[in-house]
């Protein structure tokens, strides 16, 4: 991604008119690929409106790279076509299955991280990246299952399909601290271990507590804003790997425009002095 | 190894919407019996319940969201998604209220939902322009069976018997639009377009769905029109092209070849 992007944010319908009028310098805007994946309308149209003066990021949630099966081949080309139409800054998808037996699930799905499992992601992302004709960055989710099956430890693993495969990551540090959580092990195991060369994108999002189980199993909700842990973890990230090009995502309880600019600013606020010391 | 990880899918997605996940996937205890295995059972099931929901707006306002909701994970757990795509989610929610019991007390429920369906697929039809008016003014009456109308492909319509479908879907589907006053309990027809920008809704005669139906069927202008006429003989022929031009229901002018059948 472009050096000048800064802090970005997810781009809802209900904020298009305020997303193309807002002036804030390096600000981006992502979308989830899928809602994008139609003949024509206004949804298309005004992301066309915005990416002529934004750059815009396309994010997939249902290539289900991790399943045992081969992309689907329509949905491999619906994204295709919309990359050729919006030229976006970045591609990227999750490492996660979700379509399953010509099903939909409409979720990241876990897989135990295994050999087997290794091979197969490192084949459809090649895949995807063929068909593009380019990189795309490959997200970790959050976790809420033990696997007794891991035969490999997490970063270990998204630097195995990266290497192999040629793709990089988008690091979401909200899904590390709920994995980190969840799974009962030191978010900073990821944090200040994950290669920076590897990493071309930073998500940052809003959790909340499972209803029965409280804190002790934090849901990826995306529907808060980013806790002030996460925004820790986001800062020793970025002093590490120096800035990146941060999304904040808001999926649920979407609030006004103007609060998602609030806490995209925050993140711009810190990316800017790194950005200028780079 | 192989069909290690197609194993595993398997019984995972067997256990997703299972009522027992543990019967159904045995072989996952060590995954179900963890407090995570419920969240991801409640977010397949939640995406899919949202996704009608945004689909199904009117039928959200008229039923209630609680008791949307609930037969929505009903619909789910029946049908889930075919495509990654959830814009579309939910193609067959208007024969499934038609079979819900519980929605037996609101017969016009599926034909309400069939309108919201038809604005969602007109809402991400391709983009094309509508059919200028004065392209079709320019025919001699003579061309007219020469001629057929295209109907453009973000149109969408249809009659409903007995039931203003157009009357309660309209004022529930906005609810900035809403009105109370009285219902007159009549058949009425919809037309939906999208000639460029938004999806515009409009009430259809009797005569403008028959003209439509047979547009698409091939007929020329002057069999569509006779069409109309059979429909309702009391048909308005010219406000009716009129109406239909205007609200973009045309993409261009097709012409008619006879098919020359040979020995």
């Amino acid at each position: 991604m472009n050096d000048a992007l800064t802090g970005g944010i997810g781009l809802k319908p209900q904020h298009f008119v305020a997303a193309h009028e807002c002036a804030a310098p390096g600000l981006w805007f992502e979308v989830h690929a899928e809602n994008y994946m139609v003949e024509g309308g206004p949804r298309l149209a005004w992301l066309e409106r915005i990416r002529a003066s934004r750059a815009i990021s396309l994010h997939g949630v249902a290539m289900s790279l991790a399943a045992d099966s081969v992309p689907d081949a329509q949905h491999l080309e619906h994204l295709a076509a919309l990359a050729e139409r919006i030229e976006p800054t970045l591609i990227s998808e999750h490492l996660a299955w979700s379509t399953w037996q010509g099903t939909y699930r409409p979720d990241l799905l876990p897989v135990p991280r295994t050999r087997a499992a290794l091979q197969r992601i490192v084949d459809n992302v090649s895949r995807v990246q063929a068909r593009l004709g380019r990189r795309i960055a490959l997200e970790n989710p959050s976790h809420y299952l033990t696997f007794d099956e891991h035969a490999y430890g997490e970063v270990e693993f998204l630097v195995e399909i990266a290497r192999r495969s040629g793709c990089a990551l988008l690091l979401d540090v909200n899904n590390v601290h709920v994995s980190a959580n969840n799974l009962g092990y030191a978010a900073s195991s990821v944090i200040d271990t994950i290669p920076a060369d590897l990493v071309a994108e930073i998500h940052l999002a809003g959790h909340s507590e499972d209803p029965k189980h409280g804190a002790a199993l934090l849901i990826d909700s995306h529907d808060a804003p980013v806790a002030p842990a996460v925004w820790a973890l986001y800062e020793r990230l970025i002093a590490r790997i120096g800035p990146r090009p941060t999304l904040i995502e808001r999926d649920e309880n979407v609030p006004a425009f103007d609060d998602l600019l609030c806490e995209r600013n925050h993140a711009h606020a810190l990316l800017l002095p790194l950005a200028e010391a780079a | 190894m192989t069909g290690e990880l197609a194993a595993y899918q398997d019984s995972f997605a067997a256990a997703l919407l299972a009522d027992d996940p543990l019967a159904a996937s045995p072989e996952l205890q060590r995954l179900v019996r963890q407090p995570g295995f419920a969240v991801y059972r409640n977010t397949v099931l939640k995406g899919c319940i949202d996704a009608l929901q945004a689909n199904y707006p009117t039928i959200v306002r008229l039923v209630g969201e609680e008791w949307f909701r609930a037969a929505a994970s009903v619909h789910a757990r029946q049908h889930l998604p075919s495509r990654a795509s959830m814009l579309l989610y939910g193609e067959r929610f208007p024969e499934f209220l038609a079979a819900f019991e519980p929605a037996a007390e609101l017969p016009y429920l599926p034909s309400v939902a069939r309108v919201d369906r038809w604005w969602s697929e007109a809402h991400v039809a391709a983009d094309s322009p509508p059919l200028d008016s004065a392209a079709l003014m320019s025919l001699t009456p003579t061309r007219m069976a020469a001629f057929g109308l295209q109907v453009h492909g973000a149109a969408r319509w249809g009659w409903f018997d007995g039931r203003p479908i157009y009357t309660l879907w309209s004022r529930n589907r906005d609810v900035d639009a809403a009105s109370n006053g009285p219902v007159d309990w009549r058949s009425e027809g919809v037309l939906l377009t999208r000639p460029t920008g938004p999806v515009l809704c409009a009430p259809l005669t009797r005569g403008g769905v028959a003209l439509l139906d047979a547009c698409v069927a091939g007929a020329s202008i002057e069999d569509a029109v006779v069409a109309a006429l059979e429909a309702d003989r009391d048909t308005d022929v010219a406000a009716l092209i009129r109406q239909l031009l205007q609200a973009g229901a045309f993409s261009r002018l097709r012409p008619i070849h006879p098919i020359h059948i040979q020995d």
